[in-house]
């Protein structure tokens, strides 16, 4: 409400960005690297989900609010997924079936 | 937080009168629609951490389902729903400078795009309708070693998506509200909050297809 | 009444009880005071309605063989513990003083979002609405934690029509926080920082955090159950290849930080009723504020304690069994100031502050004997018996209800206009002191001895402590009963209350009218002191 408009180029460089790691991750899936294609696609993902958030959801430009909430969320959503994860890995440190 | 006692008498057009003035108005939108936004992370967040334990659980499973996946239509289906985000981010900006009917526009255009993509997701799941694959008690898997595993995969794949479909649908309905709002000139470049809000809502479904594209379609074919 | 008084108040000045009549006037209110009492008459409908099952409960166990068959038995403390908790505890102090009294405390005319609080109160409405259909339709048999493969697979009773309704009391939950953290932040009014927020404002704020983070969790949690329910696919079926411990994962990252949501309002209550009737500043302002947030924020890092004997990886457990024992820190510090508080303080002993010493007490005695649950060896051993009953009734009802009743009594005044009988009061506090505690102290001594929670029988030699807790309950059930009576009188009759009857700070007393008009102020309101000011000494002390 506050900031000035956007220009048309950043949105349609950031579309067009997003549209080239999409293309990218599709190819990259169709090689062989093992583990590392799972790193791969979510390194592209979190690229991805990171220009929809900075540029179309303006929190590049947002307040420092905005921001706060942005990272509570995704460090709540890491402890759920760390404890939960860590139950799961340390599972097979006995005696017993593997999990992991 | 609240400005000055004189900003009481001066009623803007569009404030309720329980806010002092359209800053603070504006102010408690976005920051409700923030918070609004993190209670969806966490509630996709429960499905994506139960989808990691049976992915990390059942790798071979995992493999074989994955051949399953109709890639062509799931990267179809992220461009078309990236297409849409930076058509209702030009909505946005439309409404900012106070072109109604680009404005209209963009959000006509937005909306064709989510139905597109809704579409595109039902032959999806017709596909896997007529091979069985729908987990109950029809599911069918040709690899009886995984038949369960397999159906408990499904099940996630079908909670995720049809999560993110219906969220969709929503986003949809909404686009018809906001269509018919800027028909009737409710919006003005001094007030265009639902826009703005709607757009948030909007980028954060199809970041959650960002990230579903990825863990359901393209990893686990090489573990 | 027709008593000429020259200086009185007019008698025909406009609040927000008198402002409209009829009954569109309530049910289409966007006025967070009419709202709130909207939740106040039905959180008590639910909370009488969960006590019926109580009742039920403490007459079968007063003899070994019981009087009712196992199913019906199972069905009385499943829906006792649904109603209870997600109908009566979660939404009890928030949704009814929270309401009312958080845009009067920082000086707001109303909530961020007026109509998405009357949205909350119908969704709570038909959340309700839905699980009393299932509980007519024959109940549910689960227990309130919702236990996957059990309740996904082989209960026979109505488990998705109660997930439905939790679902949806559920939103009504999440849209009631959002709405707290949205006001605090933008509507305080000049002056308000938030080193003056009064502690009740700080205990919201942090009990709205773990609603809006906690409950999407649960809601995602109850879709898949459900889902399970009718496909039968086995996510949370061991038997093919599901894993029931991550059911209980999911459902113990909402359910655990819920009895945060349970506790910190009541605290909330507590650090404003205590300053009061000791007329002395809260002791530590800054320390019991941030305690408030620790206390949600370590509240999501320990719900691995209930896991410990349900297939856990070990390690994980040694983690969540230290990282139980910090939530003890922010919960003592609280603990401590209170008392420091009243140190040397001018203590007077009317109702609200008779139900804050009860708070205190038995807020400790629930809080040290999660200790002992905390502890893995211990825990291993008082696991699903009565200790762990006696432990969280004593927080849950000892602490959250006794500060709730406290509240009520407090800002009773305020939202009446009328005052209440204190002799009656009093009484009432003692009785429910004493039929707390003979109802619950005998469960820890129980547990102890290894009577297991859930059963509809049990040996003969536990039959004496039974029939105490039995005894104790139906004293509690009169310590209930009374408030309903005399405060229903009051409210028709009670003698009219000053503005600031017991002469306290904050905005709510000090700048609103009694009962407060439509927009809570005349005008504007300004803050120039920090929050409990009792001393009357200059602003810049205190502040820094």
């Amino acid at each position: 409400m506050t900031h000035p408009v956007v220009p048309i180029k950043t949105y349609a460089a950031v579309f067009g960005a997003l549209l080239a790691l999409t293309i990218t991750t599709v190819a990259v899936s169709k090689l062989e690297l093992g583990e590392f294609n799972f790193v791969a696609a979510m390194t592209i993902a979190v690229i991805k989900g990171t220009l929809v958030v900075m540029f179309f959801m303006d929190v590049r430009r947002a307040t420092s609010l905005t921001k706060l909430i942005v990272g509570a969320g995704l460090f709540w959503m890491a402890i759920l997924f760390v404890f939960v994860l860590s139950d799961y890995a340390s599972r097979g440190w006995l005696p017993g079936p593997r999990w992991f | 937080m609240g400005d000055s006692e004189a900003t009481l008498a001066v009623h803007e057009p569009g404030l309720k009168h329980h806010f002092d003035d359209s800053a603070q108005q504006f102010q408690s939108s976005t920051l409700g629609m923030w918070v609004f936004l993190v209670t969806e992370l966490m509630f996709f967040g429960g499905m994506f951490g139960g989808y990691t334990v049976y992915r990390n659980m059942y790798p071979d499973a995992f493999a074989s389902t994955s051949h399953f996946m109709n890639v062509p239509i799931g990267a179809i289906n992220t461009g078309v729903l990236i297409f849409s985000s930076f058509t209702m981010v030009m909505a946005v900006r439309s409404a900012q400078l106070g072109q109604k009917k680009v404005l209209i526009a963009f959000l006509i255009f937005t909306l064709l795009l989510g139905c597109l993509f809704l579409t595109l997701k039902y032959v999806e799941y017709h596909e896997k309708w007529v091979d069985h694959h729908i987990p109950g008690p029809g599911f069918q898997y040709a690899d009886t070693r995984y038949f369960h595993q397999a159906q408990i995969l499904f099940f996630l794949y079908f909670a995720m998506t049809g999560m993110h479909a219906i969220h969709m649908i929503v986003g949809v309905g909404m686009l018809i509200v906001l269509i018919s709002m800027a028909a009737r000139n409710r919006f003005t470049q001094a007030w265009y909050t639902p826009v703005e809000m709607i757009g948030l809502y909007w980028h954060f479904v199809d970041i959650v297809w960002i990230f579903l594209f990825p863990l359901l379609y393209l990893i686990g074919h090489t573990k | 009444m027709s008593t000429y008084l020259p200086f009185a108040r007019t008698e025909a000045r406009t609040n927000y009880l008198n402002a409209d009549y009829g009954w569109k006037s309530w049910l289409f209110t966007t006025d967070h005071k009419r709202i709130a009492l909207l939740y106040l008459f039905s959180i008590t409908a639910f909370f009488f309605v969960g006590g019926a099952f109580a009742v039920g409960m403490r007459v079968n166990l007063l003899t070994p063989e019981g009087i009712f068959a196992h199913d019906t038995y199972n069905k009385l403390f499943t829906m006792h513990g649904i109603i209870m908790v997600f109908f009566f505890l979660v939404p009890s102090i928030p949704a009814t003083l929270g309401n009312f009294l958080v845009p009067l405390m920082i000086g707001a005319r109303d909530l961020a979002f007026p109509r998405i609080n009357l949205l909350s109160w119908y969704l709570y409405m038909i959340g309700g609405a839905i699980a009393l259909t299932a509980i007519v339709k024959g109940g549910v048999d689960t227990g309130w934690t919702f236990y996957a493969p059990f309740s996904s697979t082989y209960s026979n009773t109505h488990v998705i029509l109660t997930a439905i309704g939790v679902f949806v009391s559920g939103f009504s939950s999440i849209l009631t926080g959002l709405n707290f953290i949205v006001t605090i932040h933008t509507m305080r009014a000049p002056g308000m920082t938030w080193g003056r927020l009064p502690l009740f404002v700080w205990g919201h704020y942090a009990t709205s955090l773990i609603q809006v983070l906690g409950t999407p969790v649960i809601a995602i949690t109850l879709v898949l159950l459900g889902l399970e329910r009718v496909l039968h696919a086995g996510i949370f079926d061991p038997a093919v290849g599901g894993d029931p411990v991550l059911f209980q994962h999911l459902f113990w990252f909402y359910s655990h930080p819920a009895v945060y949501i349970m506790i910190l309002p009541g605290m909330a209550v507590i650090s404003e009723i205590i300053p009061c009737f000791s007329r002395k500043a809260l002791f530590g302002y800054t320390f019991v504020a941030i305690s408030s947030i620790a206390i949600a924020v370590l509240g999501f890092l320990v719900w691995g304690h209930h896991l410990f004997v349900a297939g856990q990886s070990m390690y994980a457990s040694m983690v969540f069994s230290l990282l139980s024992f910090l939530v003890a820190i922010p919960s003592a510090i609280k603990v401590f100031n209170w008392t420091a508080t009243m140190y040397k303080g001018s203590i007077s002993y009317e109702t609200p502050m008779l139900y804050a010493f009860g708070f205190i007490g038995l807020f400790t005695i629930g809080g040290l004997t999660g200790l002992f649950l905390a502890t893995l060896a211990i825990d291993v051993h008082v696991t699903d018996t009565y200790f762990v009953i006696a432990h969280f009734h004593y927080i849950m009802v000892g602490g959250m209800v006794m500060a709730y009743l406290g509240g009520i009594h407090f800002w009773f005044p305020k939202i009446s206009g009328r005052m209440y009988p204190e002799g009656w009061a009093r009484f009432a506090a003692l009785i429910v002191f004493v039929g707390f505690n003979l109802t619950f102290f005998p469960q820890f001594i129980l547990g102890y001895q290894g009577m297991p929670r859930r059963y509809a029988h049990y040996p003969p030699e536990f039959q004496v402590l039974n029939v105490m807790s039995t005894a104790g309950a139906s004293i509690l059930a009169v310590g209930y009963l009374l408030p309903i009576i005399y405060l229903g009188w009051a409210w028709r009759k009670g003698p009219k209350a000053p503005q600031n009857p017991w002469n306290a700070k904050g905005l709510e007393w000090e700048q609103s009218p009694t009962p407060p008009p439509t927009y809570n102020f005349e005008t504007q309101p300004v803050v120039t002191e920090p929050a409990y000011n009792y001393s009357g000494e200059s602003e810049e002390v205190g502040i820094g």
